[in-house]
């Protein structure tokens, strides 16, 4: 799919423009078009040198072993980079706001709430004994389910107040939270430690099988966002003046946001809660390119999601010597970042 | 022809709009006027199927406006809401080039670009076409919205509040635009307005609302007199003929 136009756009329609040399995209728009271009390259290229970097430094020991095993973290800090990355732009788009995205909106509480309800009803042995991918598979579900649930219900609510969703978004969180904790107290000592496990996230230990079939599901989702880029570029206008355009606007937020979830579930359930990357991946992709075209947004913050996921881990591992986490400290600077941007937009 | 018939509009226990029907004439330029809260703008979105209706049917020459596939009522009615929320990094023509949607689905050929000049060029946006939208004054990007919707070249078209933010000159200007679209271009046009002058000054028929019904609806000679607006709007205003324009002067 050629999503940059050049200069004579039109299938098959060259005899049809002979009246006047119209400009079709002027010097600036295609100087702008450039700047895109070279951008999205250089993300591309940053991907590639972090994975090379995370991969090559400091390699010791048994090679094969080794590369094995950091090839395999590697693979879930993109997978994971990618699904948040491109889901947050989405989402920010269905939501009308720059300061909302999924992790925001009380997802990953979900998540932890989910897991602990899981834990509780299973109990230790039956939830071990389920194996990995039968867990994630009833995670990715129910989290799916819930998400949807969630999301469908915030966006019922027609009243587009920015603020006011902010706010039941932070309460969802915080209810979920509460829930968790008190269920979380009904646990038997043996239950909490397994469920301590599961609720941070984590790329050190990563289950191949489990990684392939996120990997299979995140691409398939990313595909499902290719017919919708071009609508999404007038959903960002809002309800009425796509519509008005005779787009089929809630069918496009709906399928939106069942494809957003599904990134979202899948990635948590991979390797667990990081509630604020999405928010600094979607908006430094959105400050990165001056555009409004979802073809270019879309894998340009799936870029940028990797790239910060996978250098994040690499200084964790490097700089830090895993004294600290990645989710640690992107929830870190994404908190400061999120007050920042809440602070702008409330101009106080 | 837009034909609506019994529009009926709940929100909870008030009763927004109360069975209107009303038809709007073929190529003329038809303003929506009456005091605040009297339904216009919601009328207006009813009929262009923004806002769902309890009851009643909006029809295009036949065509149902609520049922049919959102692309065929595109390509023949065009709307504008005001307050239009603004996509950042967007530029006027990237905006214009939306406009032709509804025929290309967003790969624009060769009679879509020329659309989107011609539609610049009406607009005097020419100068305007690389900048950003959020670097435009009010005005600015208002003409720049309606380019967008001249640019999806259907015969009717529905504004609401268009003078909106705007100054004296501009207003003038904006209305002697909409009044050329129906003269040379034979297109029919509704505008919501809240100064009556300027229906009286550009209008070919005025419908008068109150209270989520249609009052009155006729000529702006017709509607613009002292009895009409007194049952419309509650206040006795002065009608004065200047130039064979009736004039009320409501400002004393």
């Amino acid at each position: 799919m050629s999503a940059s136009a050049p200069a004579t756009t039109g299938r098959g329609a060259p005899g049809l423009s002979p009246q006047e040399p119209a400009v079709v995209h002027s010097d600036v728009e295609c100087g702008r078009r450039r700047r895109v271009r070279l951008t999205l390259v250089a993300l591309a290229a940053l991907t590639v040198a972090a994975v090379l970097a995370f991969g090559f430094i400091d390699l010791k020991g048994s090679w094969e072993y080794a590369l094995g095993l950091r090839a395999r973290q590697v693979a879930a800090l993109l997978v994971v980079g990618v699904a948040v990355g491109a889901s947050s732009v989405v989402f920010q788009t269905i939501a009308g706001s720059r300061i909302l995205t999924p992790g925001v909106m009380g997802f990953d509480s979900l998540y932890l709430l989910v897991q602990t309800v899981v834990v509780y009803v299973f109990g230790t042995a039956t939830f071990l004994s389920l194996g990995a991918q039968n867990r994630f598979l009833v995670n990715l579900v129910l989290l799916t389910m819930f998400g949807l649930l969630l999301f469908r219900w915030l966006f019922r609510r027609s009243s587009r107040n920015l603020f006011v969703l902010v706010l039941i978004g932070v309460v969802c969180g915080s209810l979920f939270a509460a829930l968790t904790s008190f269920a979380s107290r009904l646990l038997s000592p043996n239950d909490y430690l397994t469920l301590q496990d599961v609720a941070f996230a984590s790329f050190t230990t990563v289950d191949a099988d489990l990684l392939g079939v996120t990997a299979v599901i995140t691409a398939a989702a990313c595909l499902g966002f290719v017919p919708l880029l071009r609508r999404l570029d007038i959903v960002d206008l809002g309800h009425d003046t796509a519509t008005g355009l005779g787009v089929g606007y809630h069918r496009v937020v709906l399928t939106s946001l069942v494809l957003v979830t599904v990134l979202v579930a899948s990635s948590t359930a991979l390797v667990g809660p990081m509630t604020f990357l999405g928010l600094i991946v979607a908006n430094l992709a959105r400050q990165l390119l001056p555009t409004h075209r979802h073809a270019v947004l879309v894998p340009a913050a799936a870029l940028v999601g990797a790239i910060c996921t996978v250098l994040g881990q690499t200084v964790v591992v490097h700089v830090f010597a895993l004294t600290t986490t990645l989710s640690v400290v992107v929830n870190l600077v994404g908190g400061l970042y999120f007050l920042y941007l809440l602070m702008r937009t409330a101009r106080l | 022809m837009i034909t609506l018939d019994g529009i009926t509009k709940r929100y909870d226990d008030v009763t927004v709009l109360d069975d209107v029907c009303l038809t709007v004439p073929d190529g003329k330029l038809t303003a929506l006027v009456g005091p605040n809260g009297a339904g216009k703008s919601t009328l207006l979105s009813i009929a262009s199927r923004l806002l769902p209706t309890d009851a009643g049917t909006v029809h295009l020459d036949g065509m149902d406006v609520l049922t049919a596939r959102d692309t065929e009522v595109a390509q023949r009615l065009a709307v504008l809401r005001q307050d239009n929320r603004v996509a950042a990094r967007l530029s006027v023509v990237d905006l214009v080039r939306f406009g032709r949607f509804p025929y290309c689905r967003g790969r624009l050929r060769a009679e879509d670009h020329a659309a989107v000049a011609e539609a610049l060029a009406y607009m005097e946006l020419d100068d305007l076409r690389d900048r950003y939208l959020d670097q435009l004054s009010g005005g600015q990007r208002q003409r720049a919205f309606i380019a967008m919707v001249l640019a999806q070249d259907t015969d009717h078209v529905l504004l609401d509040e268009p003078l909106n933010n705007l100054d004296m000159r501009h207003a003038v200007q904006m209305m002697r635009r909409l009044r050329d679209l129906v003269t040379t271009r034979g297109k029919t046009v509704v505008v919501v307005l809240h100064d009556i002058n300027f229906a009286a000054a550009h209008a070919d028929h005025v419908v008068a609302m109150r209270d989520g019904r249609v009052v009155a609806a006729g000529t702006p000679q017709q509607i613009v007199c002292t009895d009409v607006l007194q049952a419309v709007y509650d206040l006795t205003v002065p009608v004065h003929h200047v130039e064979d324009q009736p004039v009320a002067v409501y400002f004393s």
